[in-house]
Parts: structure tokens; sequence; C-alpha cells
């Protein structure tokens, strides 16, 4: 592999990630908000809301994961190599 | 493959490293065939197990298996109805069991103990191509479950509220299946990978919560996978009124 495919697929793995942590960071900020306003509110329903937190967490951050599988495709199985 | 030697030259990191075998003119994954079969056999000796010798009050093993069916059966019948949901319980009830041992088999059992000749044995998940078979089963399944229910009326639902939803609906077809299979094979590589790196900068104390956290969020994943099969399942046997 020459040297400038190898310098652009570990810059844009480095993008990938990082880029791609910025949304559902921002997704699972608000939805912490909402589920911490929702047990203040009503304290008898924390099991329920924390499930359906939990179960949403792992949808947002699986945007990230789609990131990382894109950057662990350009560092480990590059199809550009040649 | 054109794999970067210097990206982690002093981790002990084989992504993209297999154990071929070569069988006839296919090339198959050996390390995923093995962990895959340990799975199976041990889900399937857990089960017969579990109800040779049933009993009205249940205990031990059975019980596990009493309170496992009930929380498939509660998952899968939110999902998809009260209709149908007894015809896709063991469907959905196969993919969670078999993706939470794979997950919790591949964090939990020391199998870096087993020397391969190359690549390295692991969760059955963590490759790619076990989890876009599963997501192509899932894929199929609910094609099944929507034309056995509706025949041809299930066409319907891709025109449901407007035609104009038509070809998105049809590109949710093949969105599907990729989200499904990188969304797990994603969540389980990224875990064994964190532990790897982490283990390699600090090998004392440090790790450790991070692989209860990649426990959690595996056993989260498998659930995951076995919701959205059951809700896409639900989605197309679903009646429009």
């Amino acid at each position: 592999m020459d040297s400038i495919t190898t310098a652009a697929s570990v810059v844009a793995a480095g993008l990938a990630v990082g880029l791609g942590a910025i949304g559902p960071g921002i997704g699972q900020g608000s939805a912490a908000q909402g589920a911490v306003e929702g047990i203040a509110r009503q304290p008898e329903a924390e099991g329920k809301i924390r499930g359906t937190l939990l179960l949403s967490f792992a949808f947002m951050e699986s945007l990230t994961i789609y990131g990382l599988v894109v950057a662990l495709v350009l560092l480990f199985a590059n199809p550009f190599a040649g | 493959m054109g794999l970067l030697p210097f990206v982690f030259p002093f981790a002990e990191l084989e992504v993209g490293k297999h154990l071929y075998w070569q069988i006839g003119d296919l090339r198959i994954h050996g390390q995923v065939f093995m962990t895959s079969w340990i799975v199976i056999g041990a889900l399937l000796a857990l089960v017969v197990v579990g109800t040779k010798k049933m009993e009205r009050d249940p205990r031990g093993v059975q019980n596990l298996l009493e309170f496992l069916w009930d929380y498939i059966r509660d998952l899968a019948r939110t999902q998809i109805g009260e209709k149908v949901y007894r015809d896709w319980m063991p469907f959905i009830g196969t993919l969670f069991l078999f993706i939470f041992v794979s997950n919790w088999g591949g964090a939990l059992v020391p199998w870096r103990l087993i020397r391969l000749p190359s690549g390295e044995l692991g969760a059955p998940t963590a490759d790619i191509n076990t989890t876009v078979a599963l997501a192509l089963l899932v894929s199929l399944s609910y094609f099944y479950a929507g034309l056995s229910n509706k025949g041809l009326r299930y066409f319907e639902y891709y025109v449901h509220p407007t035609p104009i939803m038509l070809p998105f609906k049809i590109v949710e077809d093949f969105t599907k299946p990729l989200s499904l299979s990188f969304r797990l094979f994603g969540n389980i590589l990224a875990d064994e990978l964190v532990v790897a790196v982490l283990v390699f900068l600090v090998p004392l104390v440090l790790p450790v919560p991070v692989m209860f956290l990649g426990l959690f969020t595996s056993a989260i994943q498998a659930l995951i996978f076995a919701t959205l099969a059951a809700y896409y399942i639900g989605e197309a046997v679903e009646e429009h009124h």
C-alpha cells in the first residue's frame, strides 16, 4: 500500500469514529435528561424508565459503532490497499 | 487483505486473521465454526438436562428454562401481537439464546489459553459472517410471515399510508439486515478490542469494569436483536385498517 493511501486511511478512520460520536453523544444526553426528569416527577416508575432508557441508549450507541466498523475496515481490511 | 502492521504493533490484536478451513471450493473461518458448535452444544445440553425429569414444582435447571420461556414469550407477545406470536416464539427464542450465549461465552471463557495456528477463538458473533447470516434469516422470516399470513395483500404495506412511501419502504428492506448485522458485529468486536487495548496498556484492575460493561452491552445487544427481529415480523403480519 502506498503511503498516501495509508495516511488517508488512518485520518479517515479517526474522523469516522470522532464525527460519528457527536450525534449520539447529544442524543444520549437529551435522552438521559428526559429520563431523569421522568424519575424526578414519578420516582415509582424508575424501573420501567431505566429499562427503556438502556434500550434506547443501545440504539444510539450503534450509530457510533457504524462509524467504528468503517474505521476498522479502513485499518484492517482496506479495500484500496491494492 | 491489506493489514497495516504498524497500527497495533504492540498489542496482540488479531483483527482480520482467521483459521481457514478449505472444504471443497469454500474457505471457511474455522474458529467461528468451533465456537458456534460449542455454543450450540452448550445450549442443547442445558435444554436436554432441564427437560429430562420435569416436575410440577420446577427446581434448578427446569426453573431457569421456565423463566427464559416466560421472558421470550413476553418479548414475542408484545412485539408480534397475540394472534401469531406462538408461531414465531421458537425463532425469536433461538436467536436470543444463541446470540446471548455466544456473546457471554466470548467474553467469559478464557479462549486465549487455547492456541490456534492462526486467528483466535472468540465470540462467534464478532465475525461479520455470523451476524449477516442471522440478519438475512430475519429478513427471510419477516417476508415469509407477511406472505403466509396475508398473502399478496402483504404488499399493501409498501404503499400503506400513501404511495409516496414506496421507495423508502423498499430501501428499508435492504437497510434492515444491514443495520441489524453491523450493530451486533460492531458492538461485540468493539468490546473485545477495548478490553484488548486496555489489557495491553494497564494489565491490572482497570480492565475489569470495562469487562463488566462489555458483558452488559453484550446482553443488551442480544435483547435488541431479538426485539427488532420480533418487531419486523410483527410489522409484517400487522393488519391495516
